[in-house]
């Protein structure tokens, strides 16, 4: 028998990206090449077939990708037979729009923003699909599945419209935009449980494999071109798999075996960290991710 | 897995958060992050038992406030059952939030102090359970720990408990369980200082099953999109692709469109890769038909036998959740299921006081938070069901052209 809970929650994803694809004359989904943004990309092709997905993807490159993330996006977009568009943070640092920032914890997660709003801009998008989950944290929780954006992308939370019973209200003045989140109330676990169940496909670096790394305040980062190396670091060769796969340089590492689909799952369950534990720019402060998304960011 | 949806309304001097935090910890449910932040809180505060109530408030504002502001949701899971909570606030300014709240829930958590007994927003809370017809409510009399767990002073809660009930003539279902989040009496272990209660805790409360009635009733289809395609083998796909409303749809029912009256015979319900004999209420699918007929979004897909009477006006209760004020002649979009249509306010009934049934207002405008008995005047012909008979087709909202703000929820009488 399939699993009711998860039935659900695709019905209600699947309500949520027709809704997007009826309401809005312009939405992109947002694509990252993550475990959330793949199976936000499988619900909206079980949305629309046999008919193609009706909007195009784009995938904010920060540049500090992991290659095997890159080299799964490409593959899968040919699979999908969708039109993928790649914006660079690059192009926004050597326009000047944005500066690198420096130092041991230097990260291009937050520049994205930038690159983001740029590329809204540009294309004209009234509806940015992403694969947000509220279980994440803590300001995530509180964002509804239509959020509202000014010309600016910034988020706040007095504005917020309610939702009851699911309606959503798409209705925004020019140069706004709305993000809309079709896996809010999908849990960590609901996403395994899913790939698991429809077969899907993910980049091998979410599962064990042997590697070179950096281990610095106890956690083990990619080693790569982009990290800034300092004294304190080691480097060590190990088995781990990573369990949120943002930038190579904000993503910590787990030391597991897990090889498959199932023993990811019950890896993750019997370990009772959260996810969000392996992002190192959540935890500049408390508030974060909040500040970040008054700013425009995801 | 079952997925339960539940609300909790209170503020927090409630031990709103702390009663989430008590449920999520003793069923062992935190993760290790949110375990060392009670600690390192806990330790902050010199305090002998976990401060639980710092998992869920979320924003900054809400953290130095000391409130709960915004509606967030909690995700947890036992063995068998899977939670989604809406936290939602307590205070009045906050009734839009609470709202929004409970209609996704089946049951809701009403937290009472059992030092104070019923307060104005306990009634405010009960009014909503009840106008949202949820299958349930909880009421979780807290801090008995601060009334030596006297067994009296829960008993004459109860009854004041039984007069708000009876005198809003509700017929929701309700429980009432004496506990402490603080010491975790009754929240997921059996109190072992109030041995005079024998029911179930709040946990065992929220594993009962509530029985799914919405497939049996008539039904109501929604259409969002259509979906027209060559490709992947398909010759001339035409689906309408949507969700069930309510009832059930099988292959070879003949089905009427409104508002165009034409009828045709389903013969494909389609679901991905996959064709169904049969599509049941919380369904997304996409039905095809015998002839081709003009159905484009916001038709609404029936059974001819059981189709709704179309509506020039319907009467409804709205909760006001814009701070602009509503008068007689406003004009908003309606917005129910993918319709979306001009409306005017015709009549304002009465405001109904929640804390005081008898204290029905006429006013002659709606304001913030007022919950109002009104007449709306429909541009195109309506479909609705009454939000008693079927709530998923008794509700609307309503869309300031000018600001584009969802400015009220309503339903249908």
């Amino acid at each position: 028998m399939k699993n009711q809970h998860l039935y659900d929650l695709e019905n209600e994803s699947i309500y949520i990206l027709r809704e997007v694809a009826s309401q809005f004359k312009k939405p992109v989904l947002l694509f990252s090449g993550g475990k959330d943004s793949i199976v936000m990309a499988h619900l909206a092709r079980k949305a629309f077939y046999p008919s193609r997905i009706p909007f195009p993807f784009m995938h904010v490159d920060t540049g500090h990708n992991f290659p095997e993330t890159i080299e799964f996006r490409d593959a899968f977009m040919k699979e999908l037979g969708a039109d993928l568009i790649v914006r660079y943070v690059q192009d926004s640092i050597d326009q000047n729009k944005v500066q690198e920032e420096t130092g041991k914890y230097a990260s291009r997660n937050s520049l994205q923003t930038v690159t983001l709003l740029d590329a809204i801009e540009e294309y004209g998008f009234d509806a940015c699909l992403g694969g947000a989950r509220r279980d994440e944290e803590k300001s995530r929780a509180k964002e509804r599945i239509f959020s509202v954006r000014d010309d600016f992308g910034q988020w706040d939370y007095k504005r917020q419209r309610p939702e009851p019973f699911q309606l959503l209200n798409g209705r925004i003045q020019f140069g706004e935009n709305v993000r809309a989140f079709p896996i809010s109330n999908w849990t960590e676990e609901d996403i395994w449980s899913y790939i698991l169940q429809e077969g899907l496909e993910l980049p091998s670096v979410y599962f064990a494999h042997e590697r070179k790394l950096v281990k610095r305040d106890g956690q083990y980062l990619a080693y790569s071109d982009y990290l800034n190396i300092v004294d304190s670091d080691e480097i060590e060769e190990r088995t781990v798999r990573f369990r949120t796969v943002g930038d190579m340089t904000c993503t910590a590492a787990f030391l597991s075996d897990a090889s498959t689909v199932e023993a990811v799952l019950k890896e993750n369950v019997a370990s009772k960290h959260s996810e969000r534990g392996a992002r190192i720019d959540d935890k500049r402060s408390e508030s974060a991710l909040e500040d970040r998304k008054k700013d425009g960011y995801f | 897995m079952e997925l339960v949806r539940i609300s909790t309304a209170g503020s927090v001097d409630d031990g709103k958060s702390t009663l989430i935090g008590r449920l999520l910890f003793d069923n062992n449910a935190l993760t290790k992050e949110q375990e060392e932040l009670v600690a390192k809180k806990t330790a902050e505060k010199g305090w002998e038992d976990p401060d639980l109530s710092v998992i869920t408030d979320g924003l900054v504002a809400e953290r130095e406030q000391g409130i709960t502001i915004d509606v967030a949701n909690i995700y947890f899971s036992t063995d068998t059952h899977k939670f989604i909570i809406a936290d939602s606030p307590g205070h009045v300014e906050y009734t839009r939030n609470m709202v929004t709240g409970a209609s996704m829930a089946e049951t809701s958590i009403i937290l009472i102090d059992a030092r104070k007994g019923l307060l104005e927003q306990s009634y405010r809370h009960f009014y909503i359970s009840h106008l949202l017809r949820l299958k349930r409510v909880i009421f979780a009399v807290n801090k008995m720990d601060l009334v030596n767990y006297d067994q009296d002073r829960f008993l004459e809660i109860a009854v004041e408990i039984q007069r708000m009930v009876q005198g809003l003539n509700a017929d929701v279902p309700y429980t009432v369980v004496p506990v402490s989040s603080l010491k975790g009496d009754n929240v997921v272990k059996q109190s072992e200082n109030m041995t005079w209660y024998q029911g179930k805790t709040l946990n065992g409360l929220l594993h009962e099953t509530q029985p799914d009635v919405s497939g049996t009733k008539p039904l109501r289809f929604d259409v969002q999109h259509v979906t027209h395609s060559q490709e992947n083998g398909f010759v001339d796909y035409r689906g309408y692709s949507g969700r069930v409303i309510s009832g059930t749809v099988s292959v070879g029912d003949t089905l009427r469109v409104l508002p165009s009256n034409k009828e045709s015979v389903v013969t494909e319900i389609r679901r991905y890769t996959e064709t169904k004999d049969q599509a049941t209420s919380g369904d997304s699918v996409s039905i095809s038909f015998e002839d081709e007929i003009d159905i484009s979004r916001g038709a609404v897909l029936v059974h001819p036998d059981q189709a709704p009477e179309p509506q020039q006006s319907v009467s409804a209760t709205v909760v006001w959740m814009d701070e602009k004020n509503a008068n007689v002649g406003s004009k908003w979009l309606m917005k129910a299921g993918s319709r979306e249509f001009p409306v005017k306010l015709q009549t304002i009934l009465q405001s109904v006081d929640p804390t005081n049934q008898n204290a029905a207002e006429n006013k002659d405008v709606i304001a913030l938070n007022d919950i109002t008995e009104v007449e709306i005047r429909l541009s195109q012909p309506g479909y609705f069901d009454t939000y008693e008979s079927n709530k998923k087709n008794g509700i609307f909202i309503l869309i300031d052209p000018q600001s584009n703000n969802t400015v009220a929820v309503g339903f249908i009488k």
